[in-house]
Order: structure tokens, then sequence, then C-alpha cells
């Protein structure tokens, strides 16, 4: 469980759906952060201009008023009183060359035109005996008669200083929740990640074959626990189901096995007892030979319905395919070479499956023994196993009549037989259990054309990696006995 | 010979025990596991035939019992289960053969008689010899009438089954199970086959053949 977890946890994480999902919501709530505090700053500062401004305009207005009661030295006056408030007032009133006669301001701005618009500028200002730089926003205005001027301004550093705030703050605040933001998703992620990990485990066993698994709860009642009492709902059903069809599998197997028993024990007494020159000892012959097929028949199906239930799961073993190829041409090889068919197994070296010895080895023997059935003679049946990407091949192909494309799902059906071999020996059973036994394996029957002929596949999946050393070792072991075998 | 049958179908027993008395052997039988672990512990027997499943003590216990008491006469397992798992825990309990149901007649008598064979000490021999055949295990070469037979490595072992099991009927289902360790029916009759290529071998060209064909139960090498 660790392991997986931390197979996942790794790089893994950022292939997972919740993590992607945090990523999106992260960065989208990066960007509108961004947007909200900018616009906020946009408002801000646009309000804090237009309460300035207003100030000034009353300013001036006041200011105007003064001068129209007072004319020029009454205005000069109230400057200099104003001037000599504390704040962040600036005033100067000046003459067309520029020359101060009252206001806080040394001199007129240079940048400043007298154009009845509202404009910012730098100025220059001793505080403490230090001349310091600051920037200001204000109207100048000039005065009807004498060319005089008035400037009235209010300093604006503090917008400044608001702004610097505002930038120096944004990026380390957006900085700061994408961090956050990816760390807790990770978190909510693995978290995630544990709960389906579980559910995914429980249902890798079941679909291995232990039906006896289920989703383990937790004790938070959320969706997770929703989904895992649904699926362990589903699960006891399937084992439900899967144990119904053991159970009647059973006992069908057994209550016709015995008076399946019976009946060939009744027809071989009859025999024995009878005299073997009477008319009636054919008769029975035939019957006993009528009762095998039955009793064939029934045993295919059997083990068709063993091999789907996945109690042969149990015996699971490491297969080494070459040396099963080799067995099974080499039983058959005779009967090829009856009817003139080169019977032919392609080197593959060391390839080996896990699985059911005697179950691969029973298909396998299926697949030749149709293969040899239906290529006329002269023919050639090959076998073959090879390494894909995906795990493990083993063909066998032949060059008889093949199977029409159309047919070729339904072949592989319990009793399907072709019109053109109906008449031939067989349950009908022959594909079907190797496609039984396939499915026992999460392995995959293909057939396709061989131009000409027929070309069955058994594509195995990759064997599990706690395929051991000692395991393999073995299996040289038995692959040196094998050579040696066939050297004496 | 004196056989043991614990077998729970009265019907399939009486045919049982009928079958193997007319076969010349002393059959005792009971119906129940217990009654069948009772005799086998005191009485002895070549051979037991136990059914898997019986009332009041399974198949598989009660041979498990024997082999716990040192008992180590053959057994053989008659079950109607016949799912490759259940052949493997039948054999892992201390059976020495294992056949399902329904069986042939002639199947059973074949795998009992080569049961009793098994114990003879006559298998440490290392040379096999049927009338003018003889099998060399050491040197794995045949002869016949001094002239050398030439068998590839499954024909050899196909010969030896049968030489050790000279004058006894080995079924199909026998060979098959021992010499190519294959444990199902492989549809065409395969074996006839192979057998018909080694008689060409070990009997072509000589005047009396050895290896016979035994109707409706399989085959079987004699001198004779």
């Amino acid at each position: 469980m660790r392991g997986s977890i931390l197979r996942h946890w790794a790089p893994g994480i950022l292939r997972t759906q919740a993590f992607r999902i945090v990523l999106i919501y992260v960065f989208v709530f990066a960007i509108s952060a961004t947007v909200l505090v900018g616009f906020t700053y946009w408002n801000t500062e646009r309000s804090l201009d237009a309460q300035t401004d207003q100030i000034i305009e009353a300013e001036i207005t006041g200011l105007l008023e003064q001068y129209q009661r007072l004319d020029l030295m009454g205005l000069a006056d109230v400057v200099a009183s104003r001037s000599s408030r504390e704040g962040q007032s600036l005033y100067i009133l000046a003459d067309s060359l520029g020359q101060q006669l009252a206001g806080n301001l040394d001199h007129w701005p240079p940048t400043v035109k007298s154009v009845g618009n509202f404009v910012e500028f730098q100025y220059t200002r001793r505080i403490q005996n230090e001349l310091v730089t600051r920037r200001a926003r204000g109207m100048a205005l000039p005065l009807a008669g004498g060319g005089f001027e008035l400037l009235v301004a209010r300093d604006v550093s503090e917008r400044e200083l608001t702004r610097r705030l505002f930038s120096t703050t944004l990026p380390w605040s957006v900085g700061l929740m994408l961090v956050f933001g990816l760390v807790g998703g990770a978190l909510m992620s693995r978290n995630v990640l544990a709960r389906l990990d579980s559910i995914n485990r429980t249902s890798a066993e079941i679909v291995a074959g232990d039906f006896s698994r289920r989703v383990p709860l937790t004790a938070a009642h959320d969706e997770f626990d929703a989904l895992a009492e649904n699926l362990n709902r589903m699960f006891e059903r399937i084992e439900r189901l899967m144990k119904g069809m053991r159970e009647v599998a059973d006992s069908v197997a057994h209550d016709l096995r015995t008076p399946l028993n019976r009946l060939r024990n009744r027809l071989e007494e009859a025999q024995r007892r009878l005299d073997p020159q009477s008319p009636y000892a054919v008769e029975i012959e035939a019957a006993i030979a009528e009762t095998d097929g039955l009793i064939a028949t029934f045993n295919a199906l059997l083990l068709i319905a063993e091999a789907d239930s996945g109690a042969a799961r149990g015996a699971m073993t490491q297969i080494d395919l070459s040396a099963a190829m080799a067995d099974a041409a080499e039983l058959y090889a005779p009967l090829a070479e009856e009817k003139n068919i080169a019977l032919s197994v392609l080197p593959a070296g060391v390839v080996t499956i896990e699985g059911n010895r005697s179950l691969v080895s029973q298909a396998l023997a299926n697949l030749i023994d149709n293969a040899i059935k239906y290529t006329p003679a002269e023919g050639c049946v090959t076998i073959s196993a090879a390494e894909t990407p995906s795990g493990v091949d083993l063909t066998v192909a032949d060059s008889g009549p093949g199977i029409p494309e159309a047919d070729r799902l339904r072949v592989v059906e319990r009793f399907v037989r072709l019109e053109a071999s109906r008449n031939s020996p067989g349950t009908g059973l022959g594909l079907s259990l190797v496609a039984a036994v396939a499915r026992l394996h999460r392995a995959r029957l293909t057939l396709d054309d061989n131009h000409p002929g027929l070309k069955a596949t058994l594509s195995f999946p990759r064997a599990p990696l706690r395929a051991s050393k000692a395991a393999n070792k073995e299996l040289r072991m038995a692959n040196s006995e094998q050579v040696t075998a066939n050297r004496e | 010979m004196r056989i043991l049958v614990v077998e729970d179908d009265l019907e399939a027993q009486r045919y049982l025990v009928n079958g193997l008395r007319e076969a010349g052997h002393v059959v005792d039988d009971a119906a129940d596991g217990e009654t069948g672990l009772t005799l086998a512990l005191s009485r002895p027997y070549d051979v037991a035939i136990v059914d898997r499943m019986l009332p009041k003590m399974d198949g598989l216990n009660v041979v498990a019992e024997m082999r716990e008491h040192g008992n180590n006469m053959p057994i053989l397992f008659l079950s109607a289960l016949s799912e490759v798992d259940d052949r493997v825990k039948g054999l892992k309990a201390g059976g020495d053969d294992y056949l399902t149901k329904p069986y042939a007649f002639v199947e059973l008598l074949a795998r009992i008689d080569a049961l009793m064979r098994r114990r003879s000490p006559a298998s440490v021999k290392t040379k096999l010899a049927v009338g003018d055949l003889e099998l060399d295990l050491l040197t794995r070469t045949a002869t016949r009438a001094a002239q050398s037979i030439d068998l590839q490595p499954r024909e050899f072992r196909l010969l030896e089954y049968l030489m050790r099991h000279a004058g006894q009927v080995v079924t199909r289902t026998m060979l098959l199970e021992s010499v190519w360790e294959y444990h199902f029916d492989p549809q065409t009759n395969v074996i006839d086959v192979h057998i018909s290529r080694l008689r060409a071998k070990i009997d072509k060209g000589f005047q009396t053949a050895l290896l016979h064909t035994v109707r409706g139960a399989g085959y079987m090498i004699r001198a004779r």
C-alpha cells in the first residue's frame, strides 16, 4: 500500500486528475485575484485624485473670491497665511517672470504651464535642511490683469507610496497564493489518491478472482465512502452471483456425473455379460461410444465454467512457452506427418508467462488439433511465441481454409460449428475452451487471416513483476534438463 | 488381490465391487469415511479405491489420516470433482492416482494393476526386457534380438512405460498422463498414432508381435 502511494506520489501526482484540477483552480484564482487587486488599486487612485481635485477646486474658488474682493495684495496675504499652515497644500503666486510673490513653493515649477487643467509635477522643498523632490498635483490659473499667475496644488507623494505598496505586495501575495495553493492541492490530491488507490486495489483484486474483497470505509462518511459503499454492494452482488454460478456448476457436475457414471457402468456390465457374437453387442458398444461423447462434452463444458469462474487462478505458475510448444508439437507431430502437413515450432528462446500449466497446454493442444484437422494434406502449421511490447503472443497458424471474417467472433461461442466442419468429429467446444483459458489469463484470443489459412493468437499480458529470480532460475534449470534430454 | 472400496453411492459401489470380484479380486466395501478408515487401518489391502466426497469423513481426510498412521497402501481417488485443483489436492493428501467419474471400468482396472505393480521393487532395475526386446535405462538404448532400435526420447519413455507394465493393460489416458504429463483429453486420438509408429519400430520385420492393442481398453506389451 505504501509503495503504491509513493509511486503515485512522486512524479505521478502531476498526471492525476485531482492535481490537474487544483492546478487549474490555483491559476484561475491567481489571475482573478490579480485583476481584482489591480482594479481596486486603480479605483482607489482615481477616487483619491478626485478628492484632491475637489479640494484644489474649492481652494481656487475661495482664493479667486479673495482676489476679486481684496485685489492682488490681499490675495498675497491670504496665500501667505495659508502657506504657513502645516499640510499638504502647496501655493505659489508669481508674476509673469515666475518670481514668487507669496506661497510655500520657492519658484514656479518649470513643467507647469497655466492652462487651467490639472497637472502633475515635481517640486523641491527644503525639509530640515534637506532638499527633497516630491510629486504634486494641482491647477494653475492666470489672474485677470497684470500677468500674475496662481498655482494651487497638493502633495501626492502618499499616493505614490500606496502605488509602491500595491506593486510590491501584489506579486508576493500572488506568488504565496500559488505556493500555498499547489502545496494544498498536492496534499489534497494525495488524500484523494489514497482513497482512489484503495478502491482501485480492491477492484483489481476482484478482477483477479478474489471476490471476497471489499473497499475499506473511513469514518469521514464523505462521497468517497458513498462510492465505496455502492461499489461494495456491487461487489457483494458479483460475489453472490459468482458463488451461485459455481454452486450450480458444481451441483450440475455432481448430479449429472453420478447418473452418467451409472449409465456407463450399466452399459459396460451389459457388455461384459453379453456374448460378443450377439447382435446387441454392436448396439451396446455404440451406446458406450455415445455416452463417452456425452461425457467429453460435459467435461469440456465444466472445464470452460471452471476457467471462467477464476477458480483455476490458484494454480498459476511460471510456464515456459517454448517448452510447452515443443511438448504439444511433439505430441501432434505424427498426426501431422500422417497428413503430410509440415508442423513446425519457430524458435523463441525463453518466453515465460504466468498461468495454469494444464489449461494453457490444453488450449495450445486444441489450437494445434484444430489446425491439423482443417489443414488439407501438404499444408503447413506453424507454432510460435514472441515477446511483444504488451506481453507475449502465442500463435498457431495454418494454411487451411481459414474462417470467414464474419464468423470469427462466432466460432469461439459454445457449440458453434461452421457448416463446413459439422460432420467432422469434435465437441464444438475446442475454441470456446481456448477463449475461456484466454479470459482466465486476461489474455486476448484473436483469429486472423493467415493468407491463406487461420492465424490464432493468444496475447498474454506481461507477467507481473513478482516473477522472481528464483522462478527464472528454476526455469533455466528445467530448460537445460530439456536440452540434455533431447541430446540423449 | 485384496481391494478396499470406499464409496457412498450404493449403486456405484455395487457395480464396482461386482466388477472387481469378476476380475478376480477380493473386495471389502465401506459406505462412509469413518468405516473406510477403520477398515483400512485394521486389515491389509493391496490397494484402496476412495471416493472424494463421503459422509462422516471426507475422502481427503481419510487418506491423510491413513498416511498419518504410516499406512502406505496404494490409493486411487475416485471423484465426481474434476477441477484441475481437485486432482492436485487429492495427490497432495496422499493419493497415488486420481480418476474422475464417469470412468471406464477397464481404465479403473488398468490403473489398479499399475498401482499394485508400483509397489514391487522391480522399479530399481536398470534393464527392462520383454521377450527378445531389451531396454537399457542407463544408456537409454533399445535392442531387439541384438538389433539396435533407434528411438526418439519420447518413444523411449513410451516404450519404457509399456515395458514397466508388461503384461498389463495400459490405457491411452495413462500414457498421456505419465509419458506426456497431460491431464486432458486431446480430442483426436494422437496416442494411437504414436503407438503405431512405435510398433513399426519394434515389431516390424519380427516374427512375433510384442505390442498389442486391447480392444476397448488400450495397449499391452507382452512376450508370446
